[in-house]
């Protein structure tokens, strides 16, 4: 496998070909509108949580399907199930189901 | 006996396939449910990509069409009877028209922005649409905040009422990207000391001409693309607009206020085209516009003979793509005609 | 001496075990009940409040009345079954206790007392004689029970006749219970005609002349068939006895223990308790619930509604997808004869099916807000329709009310969307955050302008304050005087959302309001059965295509009677709806505050 000089920054580095997907797949079988996201950033523009504390729903969900788990088990916790994410969704994603669906997923991984 | 094609709609799809089949020498009444011809393009004041006056294009269109057509205003057909291969177009006054094709160009109706309430069209005085932005262009006068100030910063909310879900539309509209970049270089035009700011998911420069123009906006004017949703917007004391949003590039949250805020809306479907559709028996699609027989080689066919549809009624088009629409349609319209004997 | 027979041992037996099964699970439930329920259910016995459970399981019971009021026929062929078996029980016993010898009889004695006591001294028309009247009575009630049994088998073809579109499709032990249960009457009816034909009397208005005719055909081969029929009549009993506890029909001792509770005043939990054990239990599985659900009606998703989600949660079956997959819109609970709390038992299983989710909300800011007279909390949702917020502010300012927004700067919600998940506990945090800085105003009104919030400060904030919903509060200020109308009495449907309607039981406020600035007309599903708009934070699992065939549902029932616009209550209707009504869409906030006039 050729690296392309990409080992200089390993820790900023997605891996995809490395990285765990079991996430993605749980997330596909419970929530499969995640796949239509277009990271337009209106869920995080809108969320509650996002106006008190550093939380990113876009970024999370997009590094989750990226296999990039273990930095994030703990910002899934910030969300408040609100729901104002649902209702400015331009593509009908179904973040509450979602972060139900991703906090299972990694406890499974445990 | 000549034939008769009637052509519900006097915009820029109606006059240019009213113009072509009067020039294969076919008999047309053209009918427009407002006091006069030219549909939206009498609202435009300049055209992508190359800010020409729109007013050329509808003297232009209006130049080419000439008394060659029978031009009935203030009508619009209230039923329509198909028979085995004519139609009786039942005008909403009462008069009966026999006519051996009818041709769709009904165009289209702009997103109501009220629906996107959380932007608070309709509610916060300094928020927008393109159209009403046009307007003020148009006639001339300043572009201004509503308390009569010329603003400082203004900005651009792309997609609306287009790509959402929540509206109720899936698809793009096409031309709302490149409106926006051309708007945001006319108010720089305007008002050269303003700031500008474009919010968009995706800029969508897709013709020629399109992505030189961007460049252009970027560089000469110093147009500000932010890549980002506006989720939400609230009014302050002055009444200027503080938004919500997210920089995705950045990935961080973005407060900004603007004085004045420009949302692009995009194309639906008018619901009296639906209504006529049903009536004729024309399939219409899941975004509710005009479904054709084959998009690549039948696209201006409906499936009933002897009915077609030309322009946006069939799904977003820009001015240039529905006069060669247009120009398609009446073509096969004289084709089918010479059919009928 | 004691009558004996063999075939009387199914039943005998059968019996023994549905007591004994009784016995042993009242006692688990009522043990089980937390502590102060349990002294609650102990009061309760010796009370008048044992009288009244008394009343009630006479008139739902037995006579059906909740079931009549739904539809005629369905709470006839119920009652019939209920009121006529036990009828039979109760004159039955009567009836044996003539001709029995001896003090103390078996239990079966009654329920056989044909098959050994043949009395021809008495004539089937001798009605005026009291074993005469008991012949007749017992005849009548048996045709009473089998008239039910008819129009059960006629609603098995003719379900639409009663009243319901879609039944409820039964599992193999339901199955065979409901066999057992149609065989027992035809049986007893054949069994005892059969024997009172083949002795030539002891039969009544109807077993005599059945019997005298079935003897002319079968002569004697008719004392092999009756006893024939004995048995088969006793095994059904049996089997059916035996199935009880598996089956629908363990509602039939559940519901009594229900009863009980209830008026007791014991009430479901936030977790599960025998209450809600007993609540499971005493599901008949009518089918009433089916089709309330609009997620069948609507969205054509047929295996979740309350009576299969009541099933798995007995049979331990439960999934994320049936505990998800509900709007907690209420009418499944309203429509229910039994007021089972569906939703309640629902949000109950979430706690374990919904998937983990453990919140962390340490991240809040402590806020001390300024005093003021009245709270106005907007809510998550409210922000997304500023067009209320403007109205209410407005409303707010003509009347001078000395108010905080408390949420202007963004809120931190209320946390009934994380108790809708089922992680009750998890809402802690949002909740003490937000009572915080309610007390901390010292306000003794809090105004909000979302239903959702309003049920959450109702029911799970303890707060000192008056807490309404803004409809009821701009009525109030209407009333004293302080708003000036001068409205365009315009054509308005007003539609009652799921949780300020069914959720907190207010449907005449909103009403009232909306009455003083615009005509309301008529719609077919209001109050109680109001639709749900299908925007619902309760369901998790469903496409947003699903979503809209709901919200059409519900519109086209709102715009039926050609309304100028759909009055909401509600920030999350008014955006669901606005997405496809071909009319506008108003809060009744916006309806007001545009008829003050400038």
């Amino acid at each position: 496998m050729i690296n392309f000089g990409y080992t200089a920054h390993k820790e900023r580095l997605i891996d995809y070909d490395k990285n765990d997907k079991r996430v993605l797949e749980h997330l596909k079988k419970h929530e499969p509108s995640v796949l239509t996201c277009i990271a337009c950033g209106s869920c995080t523009a809108t969320c509650s949580a996002g106006q008190f504390v550093d939380f990113n729903i876009r970024l999370v969900q997009t590094l989750l399907r990226r296999g990039e788990i273990e930095p994030l088990k703990q910002e899934i916790r910030k969300c408040m199930l609100c729901g104002k994410c649902i209702l400015v969704c331009p593509r009908g994603v179904n973040m509450r189901n979602l972060i139900l669906a991703i906090q299972t997923a990694i406890d499974k991984l445990k | 006996m000549a034939k008769t094609v009637v052509i519900v709609g006097g915009g820029v799809a109606g006059m240019t396939a009213a113009s072509r089949l009067a020039d294969l020498g076919e008999k047309v009444l053209l009918l427009e449910r407002e006091e006069e011809i030219g549909g939206h393009l009498r609202n435009w004041d300049r055209l992508f990509p190359n800010r020409r006056p729109g007013s050329e294009v509808l003297h232009d269109l209006k130049e080419t069409l000439g008394n060659r057509v029978e031009i009935r205003c203030n009508e619009s057909p209230g039923e329509i009877h198909s028979l085995q291969s004519s139609f009786i177009v039942e005008l909403e006054s009462g008069e009966k028209i026999t006519c051996d094709a009818v041709l769709m160009a009904t165009g289209f109706d702009l997103f109501d922005a009220r629906r996107k309430e959380e932007y608070g069209y309709g509610i916060y005085d300094n928020v927008i649409t393109s159209a009403d932005l046009e307007r003020m262009l148009r006639s001339g006068s300043p572009v201004t905040t509503s308390a009569g100030k010329a603003p400082s910063r203004v900005g651009f909310v792309h997609c609306v009422g287009s790509r959402d879900e929540k509206a109720g539309n899936l698809y793009c509209s096409k031309v709302c990207c490149v409106t926006g970049v051309k708007q945001a270089i006319e108010i720089k035009e305007h008002l050269p000391g303003s700031e500008v700011f474009g919010f968009y998911m995706d800029l969508r420069m897709y013709d020629r001409h399109f992505e030189e123009m961007y460049y252009e906006a970027q560089q000469k004017w110093e147009i500000n693309f932010l890549r980002g949703r506006v989720s939400e917007c609230a009014e302050n004391e002055d009444q200027s607009i503080v938004l919500k949003i997210e920089d995705t590039l950045t990935s961080r949250p973005l407060k900004m206020t603007v004085d004045l805020l420009v949302l692009l809306v995009g194309f639906v479907q008018k619901p009296e085209t639906v209504r006529i559709a049903k009536l004729l028996g024309i399939s219409i699609g899941e975004d509710r516009f005009l479904e054709c027989l084959d998009e690549h080689t039948r696209f201006n066919y409906t499936g009933k003979p002897g009915i077609f549809v030309a322009g946006t009624s069939r799904g977003p088009l820009t001015i240039a793509n529905t006069i060669a629409d247009a120009g398609e349609a009446a073509l096969q319209i004289h084709n089918y005609l010479k059919t009928l004997k | 001496m004691i009558s004996f027979n063999l075939f009387v041992l199914p039943f005998s037996l059968g019996l023994i075990y549905l007591l004994y099964m009784i016995i042993r699970w009242w006692y688990k439930w009522v043990k089980a009940l937390p502590e102060e329920d349990r002294n609650l259910f102990k009061a309760g016995i010796f009370s008048k409040k044992f009288l009244s459970a008394l009343k009630e399981i006479f008139s739902e019971s037995l006579i059906h009345r909740k079931m009549f009021r739904r539809n005629a026929l369905l709470g006839y062929m119920h009652m019939s079954f209920a009121l006529g078996w036990f009828l039979l029980i109760v004159f039955g016993n009567m009836e044996s206790r003539i001709y029995s010898t001896s003090h103390v009889n078996p239990p079966y004695y009654p329920i056989f007392l044909k098959f050994f006591i043949h009395d021809k001294t008495v004539l089937w028309f001798e009605i005026n004689t009291v074993p005469g009247f008991f012949r007749f009575l017992m005849d009548f009630l048996l045709l009473f029970v089998l008239s039910g049994l008819i129009l059960a088998l006629i609603k098995r073809g003719k379900s639409r006749w009663f009243g319901l579109r879609r039944t409820t499709n039964s599992q193999l032990t339901d199955k065979v219970a409901l066999t057992c249960l149609w065989l027992i009457f035809p049986v007893r009816l054949l069994a005892e005609s059969f024997t009172d034909g083949y002795y030539g009397g002891g039969g009544g208005f109807v077993t005599q002349h059945l019997g005298n005719f079935l003897a002319l055909i079968f002569q004697e081969s008719s004392r092999h068939i009756a006893y024939a029929l004995w048995w088969t009549y006793s095994l059904a009993l049996g089997i059916f006895f035996v199935t009880v506890p598996f089956s629908r029909y363990w509602h039939i001792p559940t519901e009594l223990l229900l009863i009980f509770f209830r008026h007791f005043g014991i009430t479901s939990r936030k977790f599960s308790t025998s209450f809600t054990h007993v609540e499971i239990g005493a599901c008949s599985r009518c089918g009433v619930c089916i089709d309330v659900c609009q997620l069948g009606s609507a969205a054509r998703i047929h295996d979740i509604q309350a009576v299969y989600f009541i099933r798995s949660v007995r049979d331990e079956q439960v999934n994320r997808d049936i505990a998800l997959r509900c709007l907690v819109c209420g009418r499944c609970q309203e429509a229910c004869p039994v007021g089972i709390g569906a939703d309640t038992i629902r949000l109950i299983e979430r706690n374990t099916f919904s998937g983990t989710h453990d919140a962390d909300f340490s991240y809040l800011p402590a806020s001390f807000p300024r005093k003021a007279s009245v709270i106005y909390f907007a809510g998550c949702m409210t922000h997304l329709t500023p067009a209320i917020i403007k109205a209410m502010k407005g409303i707010l300012k003509q009347a001078g009310v000395d108010y905080l927004f408390l949420d202007e700067g963004g809120t931190v919600c209320c946390g009934r969307p994380v108790i809708l998940s089922g992680k009750h506990d998890q809402a802690r945090d949002l909740i003490e955050f937000n009572k915080e800085r309610i007390l901390r105003s010292e306000a003794h009104t809090l105004v909000t302008s979302c239903p959702i919030c309003l049920r959450a400060f109702r029911e799970e904030y303890n707060l000192p304050i008056r807490v309404l919903h803004h409809s009821h509060y701009i009525l109030e200020l209407i009333k004293a005087g302080r708003i000036p109308l001068q409205a365009v009495h315009r054509k308005v449907a007003y539609h009652d959302p799921c949780d300020l309607g069914r959720g907190s039981r207010e449907y005449s406020a909103p009403r009232e309001l909306l009455s003083k600035v615009a005509t309301l007309v008529e719609v077919s599903q209001e109050g109680k059965d109001a639709l749900c708009c299908g925007g619902s934070l309760g369901i998790y699992t469903v496409s947003p295509r699903k979503r809209d065939l709901i919200t059409k549902d519900a519109l086209e029932h709102l715009e039926a009677s050609d309304p100028e616009v759909v009055a909401t209550a509600c920030p999350l209707c008014k955006k669901t709806f606005a997405k496809h009504a071909q009319v506008e869409v108003l809060d009744i906030a916006e309806i007001v505050y545009d008829a003050i006039p400038v």
